[in-house]
């Protein structure tokens, strides 16, 4: 039990978000003052009506998109104010973002598509194309390296996303709605992949998702209404250091 | 990130869409191509001209009766201009070769245009020229066969004659016409030489000509149409200059002793027209101006149509490559590693269809000049002209929507439709 790893110190630190976007006179608030943590290791879900925010509130985590206002901390480092570059850096080297349309490159191979942050990353082309290799292999797929994503089913298409989310070795797993375009069964093949890397890696991992089943696979739901976030009877509240280090150590041995 | 790394991005991104590649090239194929080309049509017309003012013969100035002005009037043929102005003699020929200083001849020429050549049954239309020994030398024309008209001829006003190249192989084939009696506006004259070729000149096509010494052409040819109060006519005088630094002396003292034997008073105007080679080559050049600024005009529009092609292709692929740019950020490319894999690209593009442009440029270039029509050739201005506009549209059309894509934030990019 103690050769787990518990970082409690929080890794996402959100305070006060918000986004709006303008369109001519009107203004849309997507996200209007979201406030959250997240912990090393932790496994949390995203949830709400379409429109809530989800997707808005992911970009942002993921440095994908700048928030109008509010404070962003990853790993401690503000991210609502950074340059363009090192938000660039910090894309490549800390986080890895899952699609829901999968946003492979169609004319490249599952490979070519791995390796891609690691090309951006300097790494030389032998290593990258090793990394990526074992990365495919990692997700099941080392037997469709050379497979573009039209010679891929809809399944493998997203494994080889998830290879491209990780081969960097992030601190963090971004998924918005991961999914949402597969069939059932495919999609809980993807989860178990999540869970796998959860347990075995100990990666942190936020999904997005409207699929109750997803959620409650969870250790924690984020539930969104409107941009903002909102404390729900059916699912557990933000968790105090406390409770959350009980929760997690207990999970952990549940799983064991 | 280093620069190799950059264009191993950039070729990958090229090899993964080879169609799009190969359209783009097209583009700069098709255009680079064609202006080459074109140009080179241009070029070789214009060396063709210059190649044949320079043929008409070196330090040459050329007097023609009447008044010329250079804006107005087509390159003189002789015996054509200025018919109803005052004529020029055999003896302002004599006057010039006396007074004027610094030439190394005098060749004065009656031409009859469309005279009748008959050998045996053979009948064919040419020039008759009536010249002076001097005239070989004058006009830079050499002997193929035979010899020349020699002074001996002159005295005797024998009725000799000489054929231009066109002009004996016409009457006699593969037969060689020394000695052989021919027949000129039907009277009999002795073939003593043949010319080599020179190709097609400003005063008339030397080789579809005979030369008769100018004695027996006014003995036994024009008879009083050449005579002009006690004097014969000429058509044309050229006068060889010694070098070309004495050329405009020369030409001024033509003027001055012409005339004087027109006995023009101080105030009257020329009544016969002093050209030099220059002036020759001015109007040439004017001509050739406006063919190559015409060539230059085609050669414009097919550079705008491979532009347009370019920019069909780039603007079609500007959603996708907008995604693939979101992308790409969204992975932990900088902005300007999207630009320098961006500019990579236009600039392999550019490069092999560049190359392959200067290629079928070359091609078409060679394949006109195997016609024979004219010597096509490839300057390297036009060269640099139709690489350099390819690029700049290739430049603009790739990086300019790149660039674009590139200052979003990733997610509005990847969101692009
Ligand atoms: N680029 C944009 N421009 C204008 N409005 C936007 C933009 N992106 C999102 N919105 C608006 O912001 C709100 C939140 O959108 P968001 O995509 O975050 O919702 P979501 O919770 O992910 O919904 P879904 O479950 O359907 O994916 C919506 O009302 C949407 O219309
Ligand atoms: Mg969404």
């Amino acid at each position: 039990m103690n050769d787990i790893p518990v970082n409690l110190k929080a890794m996402i630190e959100a305070r006060g978000l918000t986004k709006v976007y303008k369109m001519g006179t009107t203004e849309v608030r997507a996200l209007n003052g979201v406030s959250l943590d997240v912990f090393q290791s932790e496994m949390v879900s995203v949830i709400g009506q379409s429109g809530s925010g989800k997707s808005t509130l992911l970009s942002i985590l993921g440095a994908l998109d700048l928030p109008t206002s509010g404070s962003y901390k990853l790993d401690g480092r503000e991210v609502a104010t950074m340059r363009d570059d090192e938000l660039a850096a910090l894309r490549n080297q800390r986080i890895g973002f899952v699609f829901q349309k999968f946003n492979l490159l169609a004319r490249s191979t599952a490979l070519a598509n791995v390796e891609l942050p690691l090309t951006y990353a300097g790494v030389p082309s032998r290593q990258s194309r090793k990394r990526a290799a074992e990365t495919l292999t990692l997700v099941g797929l080392g037997d469709r390296l050379d497979h573009k994503p039209n010679e891929l089913s809809g399944g493998q298409q997203q494994r080889v996303a998830i290879a491209r989310a990780l081969v960097n070795n992030p601190s963090i797993i971004l998924a918005d709605e991961p999914t949402g375009n597969l069939d059932s069964r495919t999609g809980e093949e993807i989860l178990e992949l999540f869970h796998k890397l959860h347990e075995e890696q100990k990666i942190t991992l936020i999904v997005v998702t409207h699929d109750p089943k997803i959620a409650a696979q969870c250790q924690r739901v984020i539930k969104l209404r409107d941009g903002v976030v909102v404390p729900d009877d059916d699912t557990r509240p933000l968790m105090t250091y406390e409770a959350l280090r009980n929760a997690t150590l207990s999970e952990h041995s549940d799983s064991h | 990130m280093r620069p190799f790394q950059n264009i191993r991005i950039a070729i990958e991104a090229l090899r993964a869409n080879k169609l799009r590649s190969a359209l783009t090239m097209l583009g700069i194929i098709i255009g680079v191509g064609s202006v080459v080309s074109l140009l080179s049509v241009g070029n070789g017309a214009q060396e063709s001209i210059l190649a044949q003012i320079n043929g008409i013969g070196t330090n040459l100035v050329t007097v023609v009766p009447g008044v010329l002005t250079l804006n107005t009037s087509r390159p003189p043929a002789a015996g054509s201009i200025g018919a109803g102005a005052r004529p020029l003699t055999d003896a302002d020929a004599r006057a010039i070769e006396e007074r004027v200083s610094n030439i190394s001849g005098v060749a004065p020429e009656f031409t009859a245009n469309g005279t009748t050549i008959t050998f045996k049954r053979t009948n064919i239309l040419a020039a008759a020229r009536a010249v002076t020994p001097d005239y070989l030398m004058v006009r830079n024309q050499t002997i193929g066969e035979g010899r020349w008209i020699e002074s001996s001829d002159m005295s005797t006003a024998a009725r000799v004659v000489v054929l231009g190249a066109d002009a004996a192989e016409s009457l006699f084939g593969e037969l060689s016409p020394i000695g052989e009696r021919i027949k000129v506006a039907n009277v009999p004259f002795t073939v003593i030489g043949v010319l080599n070729r020179v190709g097609g000149g400003f005063t008339g096509n030397p080789d579809q000509s005979v030369y008769v010494p100018l004695t027996a052409g006014y003995r036994s040819l024009f008879g009083s149409r050449a005579a002009y109060r006690g004097d014969n006519r000429v058509s044309v005088i050229y006068i060889s200059a010694l070098n070309n630094d004495e050329l405009e002396t020369v030409a001024e003292e033509v003027t001055t002793v012409l005339r004087s034997e027109h006995r023009l008073k101080i105030d009257d105007e020329d009544d016969f027209t002093v050209l030099t080679q220059e002036q020759f080559l001015s109007i040439a050049g004017a001509i050739t101006g406006i063919l190559t600024i015409f060539l230059g005009a085609i050669a414009g529009i097919s550079l705008l149509v491979g532009g347009i092609g370019i920019m069909n292709i780039s603007l079609v692929s500007v959603t996708e490559r907008t995604k693939e740019i979101g992308l790409r950020k969204a992975v932990g490319a900088k902005r300007r590693t999207i630009l320098i894999q961006f500019l990579v690209e236009t600039v392999t593009l550019s490069v092999i269809g560049g190359f392959a442009g200067i290629f079928l440029g070359w091609m078409v270039a060679t394949l006109i000049s195997a016609t024979g029509v004219l010597q096509a050739t490839v300057t390297p201005n036009s060269v640099a002209l139709a690489v350099g506009f390819s690029f700049m549209v290739g430049l603009f059309f790739g990086i300019y929507p790149a660039s674009r894509a590139a200052a979003l934030q990733p997610i509005e990019a990847l969101r692009y439709e």
